[in-house]
C-alpha cells in the first residue's frame, strides 16, 4: 500500500469514515444470527434458515409470475437482472466498503459471453452458458480486484469508471467478432418442454417465451441471493465487514486486507456476469450502448436507495429502477402531458426520489427501517433493564 | 387491380367498393378473408376494435439522440389526428402510442415489451434507429407483430423477408444511397480525389459498399469514427493528409457539425457531400452554434455542400405536399414549427394510412403484411420514388435526388434516380411527382 493511502496520512480519502459506519450501512448490519433473546420460529442454523426463505421466495416468485400479465412478466425479467447485479454490488459496497462504477462493464462481459455462446450452431445448454458468463466476468473481476484492492474511495471510483468507459469500447474495436456499435443480436433460447408442462400444471397460462425468460431471471436471482446471503452471514461476511469498518483493527487481527478485498470484488463480479448473461437473453441484444456509465450509476443508485449492504434493499432499489419510469410516464400522460414531456418527467422524478431519500432516509429504505427497529428494541431493553434495576433496589 | 376507384372520400364508400372488388375475385388469398364480407367493423385482431386501431413506436425522446429525432413522432401524431378528424381508416380512429428509449437498446426492449404486451398494439410503425431496433426485431417477428417502416436505412429490415417476415424498411437504404452518390461523383467529378468519412457501423459500411461500386479507384482514404467519441481531429487530418479534395460523409447530424468545425480549425476546405441522414441544415446549424459556443451561428459552413433527398423539405414552400403538411401541422400539430423531421414522420404516417386501407375493413396482422407486399410498390405519396415492397423484398423507397445545400434549403442538381441493393443498375426516374389527394388522405383499395 502506498504512503498516500495509508490510514494514518489520509484517513478520510481511505474510507468514508473512521467511525464504524452505523448509519450508512445499517441495512447490511443485521445481527448475523437470530437474536438469542427474541422468540423465533426459524431454525437456528443459517443454512437451514436460508433454505427455508429460499423455498418461500420460490413459491412467491411463481405466484408473482403466474398472477401477473405478460407485460409484468417482462418487467420482472428486467427486474431480475438489475437485482442480481445490484445484489453483487451491495455486497461489495455495503459489506466491504469498496465503491465500483464499473459494474456495467462487468455485465457487458457476461452479456457478450452469453451472446457469443448462443451464436454457435448448436448452443450449449443455457445453464452452462450462464456459468461461462459468470466465469469470464469473475476472471475480469479478479484482475480489476487486484488493482482495486490497492485503491480507496475516489481513486477506486476513478479506476472502475475507466473500466466502465473502456471495456465496451472493445466491442467496437473487435467489431468483426462482437458486432461493433450495433452489437450482437441474441437468439433467446427456447423453453424446454418440461417448462410448458410445469406452467400448464401450475396455472394453465400459456408458456410464452417472455414467461420463460422471466423464469430464467427469477431462478438466477434466487440462486444468486441464496449464495450471497449465506456468504454475508458466514465468516467471510464478518471478515469483509471487519475490513470495511476498521482497517487497522482488522489487520491486527491477522486479516490480509488485500486478499479479502479481491475476494469481495470477485464475488461481486460473478454476480454482475450472471446479470449480464440474463440481460443478454432478456433484451436479446448485447450492444455497447446498453452498457454505458449510466447503467453502472443506476445500479449504484439502486443500492443506495434500497439501503447499502442489504440484499432486500438491492431488490427494492432495482424494483424502483424498473417500475418507477413507466409509472411516472403513464402518470404524466394521464395528467395531460404529451408523450415527449411525459418521457422527460421520468428521469426528473427519479432524481427527486434519490434526493429525497438522501435527505430523509440516508441509510436507504431498508437501512432506515432496520435502524429504527434496532433503536426501539434497544430502548425497550434499556427500559426493561432500568425497571429491573429499580425493582431489585427495593 | 385497377385504380378506377380513386378519390372516394368517405370511408364507408371505400369499404363498399373494396368489398365489391374483392368479391370480383381480385387477389383474395384468404389471409384477411373476413374483410371481404363488408359491412360491420369487427375487432378483427389484437389492437383493433370496432372504433379504433392502435399503433406503437419507440424513439429517443430524451438523451443525446433526441434533438431532431424526437420531432418525428409529433409529425406522425399530427397526421393521424387530422386523419381521425376526417373519419380515420374505415371509420376507425388511429391511436398512436410512442415511448422513449433514449436510444438505448436495453430500454428499447423494455418499451417494446410494454407496447406489445401491455398496450397491445396492432402494429409497430416507424421504430427508430439501427442498434435500438435490432434489439426488438426478433421479438416482434416471433410475436407476429407487423413491424412497418422502420426509421433506419439499414438493409436488415428488408433484405431478407424470410428471416423477418413482419419487418419492412421505408427510407432509402444506405447501400443504394451510396451507389447513387458514387455514380454522381463518377459522372460529375471524375478527377476528384475522394475521401470517405464513415460512422463505424452498418450505416457507414453499407454506404461505403455502395459508393465503392462506382468510384473505388477514386477513393484515396476511408476514415471511420465511433459514435460517442467527439474528437474527429485524427480522421479529418488523415483525409487532409491523403489529399482528398472531395469528402463524402456517412454520418449523423452531430458529426456533420463536428467535421465542419474540425475542418475549419485545420484549414481544410474540400467539397463536402453528406448523406441524407446527416444533412438537415437547420439541425446542423443549431448544433454548430452549440458546439462552437456561439462562434458559428448557423449552417453557413454547409453552404455549397451536396446531399441527397428522397422527401420534399420544408423550404420548398411551393411543393404541394409541404403545403398540405403545413396545414396539417397548423391544424393538428403541437407547438413549434414544421420541420423536416416532422415531414418525415407525416410521410411515414401517410404510408401507414395507405397500408391500413389496403389491409381492408377488418385487418389482421398477416393481412396487413400481405397488403404491403402486394400493393406497396404501387403506392404514391410524398416520397419521390416508389417502394420496393414485394414478397421477396421488404426494402423501402429506392430512389434519391442529389441536392446542393443553399442557406437552410437546397436546390436539386440531379433529378431522382432509382436503384436497388447489390449490382442492380441505376436508372433515371421519369415519373411525375405525385400530388397529394384531398386533405392528404390516401385512398387505397383493399387488396384482400
Amino acid at each position: 500500500m502506498s504512503d498516500l493511502q495509508s490510514p494514518a496520512s489520509t484517513g478520510q480519502a481511505g474510507k468514508a469514515t473512521d467511525e464504524p459506519p452505523v448509519k450508512a450501512t445499517a441495512g447490511g448490519d443485521a445481527p448475523s444470527g437470530p437474536a438469542a433473546t427474541g422468540r423465533t420460529f426459524l431454525p437456528q442454523s443459517t443454512l437451514l434458515r436460508h433454505l427455508l426463505v429460499l423455498a418461500v421466495c420460490a413459491v412467491l416468485a411463481v405466484l408473482a409470475l403466474e398472477l401477473s400479465s405478460p407485460y409484468q412478466n417482462s418487467q420482472l425479467a428486467t427486474l431480475s437482472y438489475y437485482a442480481i447485479a445490484a445484489g453483487g454490488l451491495t455486497v461489495l459496497t455495503g459489506m466491504n466498503g469498496q465503491i465500483s462504477l464499473g459494474h456495467g462493464a462487468l455485465m457487458a462481459a457476461g452479456a457478450y459471453t452469453t451472446a457469443l455462446f448462443l451464436d454457435a450452431e448448436e448452443p450449449l445448454p443455457l445453464p452452462v452458458i450462464l456459468l461461462a458468463a459468470v466465469v469470464v466476468a469473475t476472471a475480469i473481476g479478479a484482475l480489476v480486484g487486484v488493482a482495486a484492492a490497492r485503491l480507496h474511495g475516489p481513486y477506486l471510483a476513478g479506476a472502475t469508471l475507466a473500466l466502465a468507459v473502456g471495456l465496451p469500447g472493445l466491442a467496437i474495436y473487435f467489431h468483426d467478432i462482437l458486432g461493433g456499435e450495433q452489437g450482437m443480436r441474441v437468439r433467446a433460447p427456447q423453453a424446454p418442454e418440461s417448462f410448458e408442462s410445469f406452467i400448464d400444471a401450475v396455472s394453465g397460462n400459456s408458456a410464452s417465451s417472455t414467461k420463460w425468460l422471466a423464469y430464467v431471471g427469477a431462478i438466477c436471482l434466487l440462486i444468486t441471493y441464496f449464495f450471497l446471503a449465506n456468504l454475508v452471514r458466514s465468516r467471510i461476511g464478518r471478515t469483509w465487514r471487519a475490513v470495511r469498518d476498521q482497517e487497522v483493527a482488522a489487520e491486527l487481527a491477522g486479516i490480509n486486507l488485500g486478499a479479502w478485498r479481491v475476494l469481495a470484488f470477485v464475488v461481486s463480479a460473478a454476480a454482475a456476469g450472471l446479470a449480464g448473461g440474463v440481460l443478454a437473453i432478456v433484451v436479446r441484444l448485447a450492444a455497447p450502448s446498453g452498457f454505458t456509465i449510466v447503467l453502472s450509476l443506476a445500479l449504484l443508485t439502486a443500492i443506495v436507495i434500497g439501503g447499502l449492504g442489504s440484499l432486500f434493499g438491492a431488490l427494492l432499489g432495482s424494483a424502483l429502477l424498473v417500475f418507477l419510469p413507466p409509472f411516472v410516464t403513464n402518470l404524466g400522460g394521464d395528467l395531460g402531458l404529451d408523450q415527449t414531456e411525459a418521457a422527460q418527467l421520468a428521469p426528473f422524478v427519479y432524481g427527486v426520489v434519490l434526493i429525497v431519500v438522501m435527505i430523509f432516509v440516508p441509510a436507504g429504505l431498508v437501512g432506515t427501517i432496520r435502524l429504527r427497529w434496532m433503536t426501539r428494541k434497544a430502548k425497550r431493553a434499556m427500559a426493561r433493564a432500568g425497571a429491573d434495576d429499580t425493582g431489585s433496589r427495593r | 387491380m385497377s385504380r378506377s376507384s380513386r378519390r372516394l372520400l368517405t370511408a364507408v364508400a371505400a369499404a363498399t367498393v373494396a368489398s365489391t372488388l374483392a368479391a370480383c375475385g381480385g387477389g383474395d388469398e384468404g389471409g384477411g378473408g373476413t374483410s371481404a364480407e363488408g359491412g360491420e367493423n369487427e375487432a378483427s385482431d389484437i389492437g383493433v376494435t370496432e372504433t379504433s386501431i392502435k399503433l406503437g413506436a419507440h424513439y429517443p425522446l430524451t438523451g443525446v439522440a433526441a434533438p431532431g429525432y424526437s420531432e418525428i413522432p409529433t409529425g406522425v401524431a399530427a397526421y393521424f389526428e387530422c386523419l381521425n378528424q376526417e373519419g380515420g381508416v374505415y371509420g376507425r380512429d388511429v391511436e398512436f402510442v410512442y415511448k422513449d428509449d433514449a436510444y438505448n437498446p436495453t430500454q428499447t426492449a423494455q418499451v417494446t415489451n410494454e407496447l406489445v404486451l401491455d398496450e397491445e398494439i396492432f402494429a409497430m410503425m416507424s421504430g427508430l434507429g439501427t442498434p435500438t431496433h435490432s434489439a426488438v426485431v426478433d421479438f416482434l417477428n416471433d410475436e407476429g407483430v407487423p413491424d412497418l417502416f422502420v426509421s433506419s436505412g439499414s438493409l436488415l429490415w428488408g433484405e431478407n423477408p424470410e428471416e423477418y417476415p413482419m419487418s419492412f424498411g421505408w427510407q432509402t437504404d444506405y447501400e443504394s444511397e451510396g451507389k447513387i452518390i458514387g455514380e454522381y461523383i463518377a459522372e460529375n467529378f471524375p478527377d476528384a480525389k475522394v475521401g470517405l468519412f464513415l460512422q463505424d457501423d452498418d450505416f457507414g459500411e453499407d454506404g461505403e459498399a455502395g459508393i465503392r461500386q462506382y468510384i473505388d479507384d477514386q477513393i484515396v482514404a476511408a476514415e471511420r469514427y465511433t459514435p460517442g467519441n467527439t474528437n474527429v481531429g485524427p480522421q479529418i487530418a488523415a483525409l487532409q493528409a491523403a489529399g482528398a479534395d472531395f469528402v463524402v460523409g456517412f454520418n449523423v447530424p452531430s458529426y456533420t457539425a463536428l467535421s465542419q468545425l474540425t475542418a475549419l480549425q485545420l484549414g481544410y476546405d474540400p467539397q463536402w457531400f453528406y448523406s441524407n441522414v446527416g444533412s438537415d441544415p437547420t439541425l446542423v446549424g443549431g448544433l454548430l452554434n452549440r458546439f462552437s459556443e456561439g462562434k458559428v451561428t448557423d449552417a453557413a459552413l454547409l453552404d455549397g455542400a451536396l446531399t441527397t433527398g428522397y422527401l420534399p423539405t420544408v423550404d420548398q414552400t411551393d411543393n404541394p405536399w409541404i403545403q398540405e403538411f403545413s396545414r396539417i401541422w397548423d391544424e393538428c400539430g403541437g407547438e413549434g414549427e414544421l420541420t423536416n423531421y416532422r415531414v418525415y414522420g407525416m410521410s411515414q404516417a401517410y404510408t401507414m394510412a395507405q397500408a391500413l386501407q389496403a389491409a381492408g375493413q377488418n385487418p389482421t396482422r398477416e393481412g396487413l403484411v400481405e397488403a404491403v407486399e402486394q400493393a406497396g410498390s404501387e403506392w404514391e405519396g410524398p416520397v419521390f420514388a416508389p417502394f420496393r415492397y414485394s414478397e421477396d423484398s421488404h426494402m423501402g423507397t429506392s430512389g434519391m435526388s442529389i441536392e446542393r445545400i443553399v442557406g437552410n434549403g437546397s436546390e436539386v442538381v440531379q433529378e431522382v434516380r432509382t436503384t436497388d441493393i447489390g449490382d442492380a443498375p441505376i436508372e433515371e426516374f421519369d415519373q411525375e411527382p405525385a400530388t397529394p389527394p384531398a386533405n392528404a388522405i390516401p385512398d387505397e383499395e383493399a387488396v384482400n
